[in-house]
């Protein structure tokens, strides 16, 4: 039986996420080099329709469990570590994502397997597989080899164009059984609905974005002034909401919200993966911070090393004064 | 209420970060270390929740330099014991470290059982897995991560809300004793003047744990090939001058593109 490269697809309200087709399309690239077939497994209870999205693969996997319906990692990883013991895959790749946090690392200690982090691109070499990794906030990437099967990868947003891994081809489907512990030590009681916020920020032509360069609940207003002048919102990044300088509705990145203005304006913001993730698509980005090394500069299209706290007065008195 | 809040030293990212002559690992020696943000809300988590119910708070943190200013501000925030473990070492080798943690957790008298298990969701050097997890899985215990609040602990489970994306969140219940990721505690890390850290220094004692078996922070079944500051497809474009030169140019950039 030829190798297989597993891509596990992830669901969020009933939808396959982006990342997970973005999963497929690197699949699709390791298989294709390394002579395995793709095979996309659909980890779920009563999503078999979903199957057919998932053409990119050879075949789809579809684990069916009612326990499954449920985003609990440790009852995903039993199920796919059951399934992997039944088939051993050469390769796992998952999606990193909060609902999957944990599963990759589970999954890994179940099959006694190495999983890895973070990965932003993999590659087969000479029948080896190596990945390529984010790690220190975006500062360092490191690459590692696999020395032990099956590799599982945690795979981080923006590997491949999601849409390369979309296909109109009807993937073969298999039903695959299951067998989870009856009672879950881990039970979903109820989503919650995000918190209105009192703008859709992903609307916004131009947004001013705070981290915690800011430094202070006071210096806010700065920020402030300058969305007001500009003719934007203010948003930010995840300490400034944790300090409660700005509402949840205004985090941007992993947990927060995904947007794409024309102006992103990022002060004191170091450019972490998790808030990257939520702006790097945006028209233009600029970048105000006082490292010149922050992983921000690698995003943005204009970069000043500055204090933020200087430069932002001066910034909004010319806006002011251009604007008449 | 028994909770024990496991935390960890890793390099301070604002610093710069030097690739040592191997080429392979960060140059250590050039390192500053500080607590894991995320490891800084599990306690904080912690001490929230020994507030509410009552009980002990322990931390552990593996030995590092500099892990006595993490363990004396810990007792001076409220901890009730603060334990160094010896014998295991941070950085990359994260299933390792988990490994020895939870081996020592399990062969120290008096520190299992507890309800809870606290550490950070992720910290920056989490190559080889999670923390939080691992430890779960080593002792047994349900896990779950990106936590922001435990709402409800009663009849051996508690209600925690975990973070999904977009600002969703979900409700879970889990069952006690268990281990939880936590990603942001309710309230901000709390602050705690250096004197009450001096006088902790003073009067709390650190208690010292070895691990049974000594593990190096070594990776398994991954081997490092290269470590390099990240490839990037294209810079920022870097703007000079004073604060009213700069400003003058972002205008003229942004006049240029009809934002303004
Ligand atoms: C599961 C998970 C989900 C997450 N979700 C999100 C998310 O949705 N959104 C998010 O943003 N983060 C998220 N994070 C956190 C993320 O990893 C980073 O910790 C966070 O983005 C860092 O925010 P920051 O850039 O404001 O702070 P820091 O990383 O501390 O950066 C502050 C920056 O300010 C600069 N600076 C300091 N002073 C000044 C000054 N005077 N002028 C200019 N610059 C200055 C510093 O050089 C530094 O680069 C998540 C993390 C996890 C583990």
């Amino acid at each position: 039986m030829a190798a297989s490269i597993w891509v596990v697809v992830e669901q969020w309200q009933g939808q396959i996420t982006d990342i997970s087709f973005e999963a497929l399309a690197l699949g699709r690239e390791v298989a294709d080099t390394s002579k395995a077939t793709l095979e996309a497994v659909l980890p779920g209870h009563q999503c078999a329709a979903l199957a057919e999205q998932l053409g990119c693969a050879d075949s789809v996997l579809c684990a069916d469990h009612p326990a499954l319906a449920e985003p609990v990692p440790e009852t995903h990883a039993a199920a796919l570590a059951e399934l992997a013991r039944q088939r051993q895959p050469r390769a796992i790749l998952i999606p990193v994502t909060n609902t999957a946090m944990g599963v990759s690392t589970l999954l890994g200690a179940l099959l006694d397997a190495p999983a890895v982090n973070f990965a932003i691109d993999l590659k087969a070499t000479d029948g080896t597989l190596e990945a390529r990794c984010v790690l220190y906030g975006g500062k360092v990437e490191t690459r590692v080899r696999f020395s032990k099967q099956p590799a599982i990868i945690g795979l981080w947003p923006g590997a491949r164009p999601a849409d390369q891994g979309r296909s109109d081809r009807k993937p073969a489907v298999e039903q695959v059984q299951v067998s989870l512990p009856s009672e879950a030590r881990v039970r979903l009681k109820r989503y919650i609905e995000p918190e209105a916020g009192e703008v859709d920020l992903t609307r916004e032509d131009i947004l001013v974005a705070v981290g915690r360069g800011i430094q202070s609940k006071d210096n806010m207003e700065l920020a402030e002034e300058l969305a007001r002048a500009l003719g934007g919102e203010l948003c930010g990044s995840r300490p400034v909401v944790d300090q409660g300088w700005l509402p949840l509705s205004r985090q941007i990145g992993k947990s927060g919200l995904t947007v794409k203005p024309k102006l992103y304006l990022a002060l004191g913001i170091s450019g972490a993966p998790e808030h990257v993730e939520g702006m790097k698509n945006s028209g233009l980005i600029v970048a105000v911070n006082t490292d010149p090394q922050a992983p921000i500069f690698n995003v943005a299209h204009y970069g000043v090393v500055a204090d933020a706290l200087e430069l932002v007065p001066a910034l909004t008195e010319a806006v002011r004064a251009r604007k008449g | 209420m028994n909770l024990l809040v496991l935390m960890r030293m890793v390099p301070d990212v604002v610093e710069e970060l030097e690739i040592a002559p191997d080429g392979k690992s960060l140059d250590r020696e050039a390192l500053r270390l500080i607590a894991s943000e995320s490891d800084d809300h599990a306690l904080e988590e912690a001490l929230l929740l020994k507030e509410r119910y009552g009980g002990k708070v322990t931390v552990v943190v593996p030995d590092a330099p500099e892990v006595g200013d993490l363990l004396y501000t810990a007792a001076a925030k409220g901890a009730d014991r603060v334990i160094r473990l010896r014998g295991i070492k941070t950085g990359l080798g994260v299933a390792a470290l988990a490994r020895s943690c939870a081996a020592a957790l399990q062969a120290t008298p008096g520190l299992l059982p507890v309800n809870l298990i606290l550490t950070g969701t992720q910290a920056i050097e989490d190559l080889d897995g999670l923390v939080a997890p691992l430890v779960a899985h080593h002792l047994g215990l349900p896990y779950i991560g990106v936590v922001t609040a435990v709402t409800e602990i009663a009849d051996g489970k508690a209600s925690v809300v975990k973070e999904f994306q977009a600002g969703y969140r979900g409700e879970f219940q889990i069952a006690l004793p268990a281990v939880l990721g936590v990603q942001s505690a309710e309230k901000p890390p709390r602050y705690v003047p250096v004197a009450k850290v001096r006088a902790a220094m003073k009067s709390v004692k650190i208690e010292e744990c070895e691990v049974p078996q000594p593990t190096p922070a070594a990776l398994e079944g991954i081997e490092v090939l290269a470590m390099s500051k990240p490839e990037v497809a294209g810079r920022a474009a870097m703007l000079e001058g004073s604060p009213e030169e700069v400003a003058g140019k972002l205008c003229d950039l942004l006049a240029e593109r009809g934002l303004l």
